[in-house]
């Protein structure tokens, strides 16, 4: 069963990840990361932390897919035109991004043999542990973590105001 | 179907950050090019979180959720600045802005 749902998830996650680079309207790119958000927090219960999947439908969707949304609907953005030429310009760009798209093939290369070095001696991730409940998290948040989550608050403050001081309309 | 490992989560996650770099690297839309920061974003949180699992902790959830707290500033940030140079420019290609170019 979990195997059956890891493959769906891990399948739903990758597809809709490839369809949210490859699209040329930023609408459909936005909509299909959040069917890659659920996906992710699906595999998050999957590995016994439902605490991460529920911030991450809840903050991720909720707050930071709407905060995009919002800025696509506004700035009623034009769907990106495509270049002209053939099919392998018209996919690839022309000069840098070709570099480009070279660069992150030779990247997924590089990590996919890194990890094939290390696979010998990872075992499975069901190690019969007891999860971890959020009651765990909580008191470890606020008492190890204590600072760091003062100095996260500030943080979105200074983001806040920084924020509106940013797109505000100059009066002239 | 084989159960997942540990090793298949970190496969999923580099699979993944490199779907994020490739549009980064490929796209010519501001927007766009954020939500592929946010995917980047994604796959490490996915390493922080299996890795959680094998060890046992709950270090890694609370990296997560601090993770996601920054992303969300970033977000906030990234997109005001895009919506400041959309004022400027009336366009979001990154080839467009070129007045630091000499």
């Amino acid at each position: 069963m979990d195997a059956i749902s890891f493959w769906a998830f891990a399948a739903i996650l990758v597809i809709a990840s490839v369809l949210v680079v490859g699209q040329r309207n930023p609408m459909h790119s936005v909509f299909l990361l959040i069917v890659s958000f659920a996906a992710l927090s699906g595999l998050y219960v999957l590995l016994g932390a439902p605490f991460a999947a529920m911030i991450q439908v809840i903050v991720y969707v909720g707050a930071i897919m709407v905060l995009f949304l919002f800025v696509v609907m506004l700035l009623n953005t034009p769907t990106e035109e495509a270049p002209a030429g053939g099919p392998i310009r018209r996919m690839f760009g022309a000069g840098p991004r070709h570099f480009g798209a070279v660069l992150s093939g030779v990247f997924a290369v590089e990590l996919a043999l890194a990890l094939r070095a290390a696979s010998t001696t990872l075992p499975g991730t069901d190690r019969g542990t007891p999860t971890p409940t959020v009651y765990d998290i909580g008191v470890r948040l606020f008492h190890e973590y204590g600072f760091a989550f003062e100095a996260t608050s500030v943080l979105i403050l200074v983001a806040m105001v920084g924020a509106i001081v940013l797109a505000r309309r100059e009066a002239r | 179907m084989p159960e997942p490992t540990l090793n298949s989560y970190l496969l999923l996650s580099a699979v993944l950050f490199a779907i994020g770099t490739a549009g980064v690297f490929l796209r010519r839309n501001l927007i766009t090019i954020l939500l592929s920061i946010e995917v980047m974003l994604n796959a490490v949180n996915l390493t922080f979180v299996a890795v959680d699992r094998f060890r046992g902790s709950v270090d890694g959830q609370i990296i997560v959720f601090f993770v996601i707290t920054v992303a969300a500033a970033e977000a906030a940030v990234g997109l005001a600045i895009l919506i400041a140079l959309f004022r400027h420019r009336e366009s979001l290609n990154p080839d467009a802005f070129t007045s630091l170019k000499w």
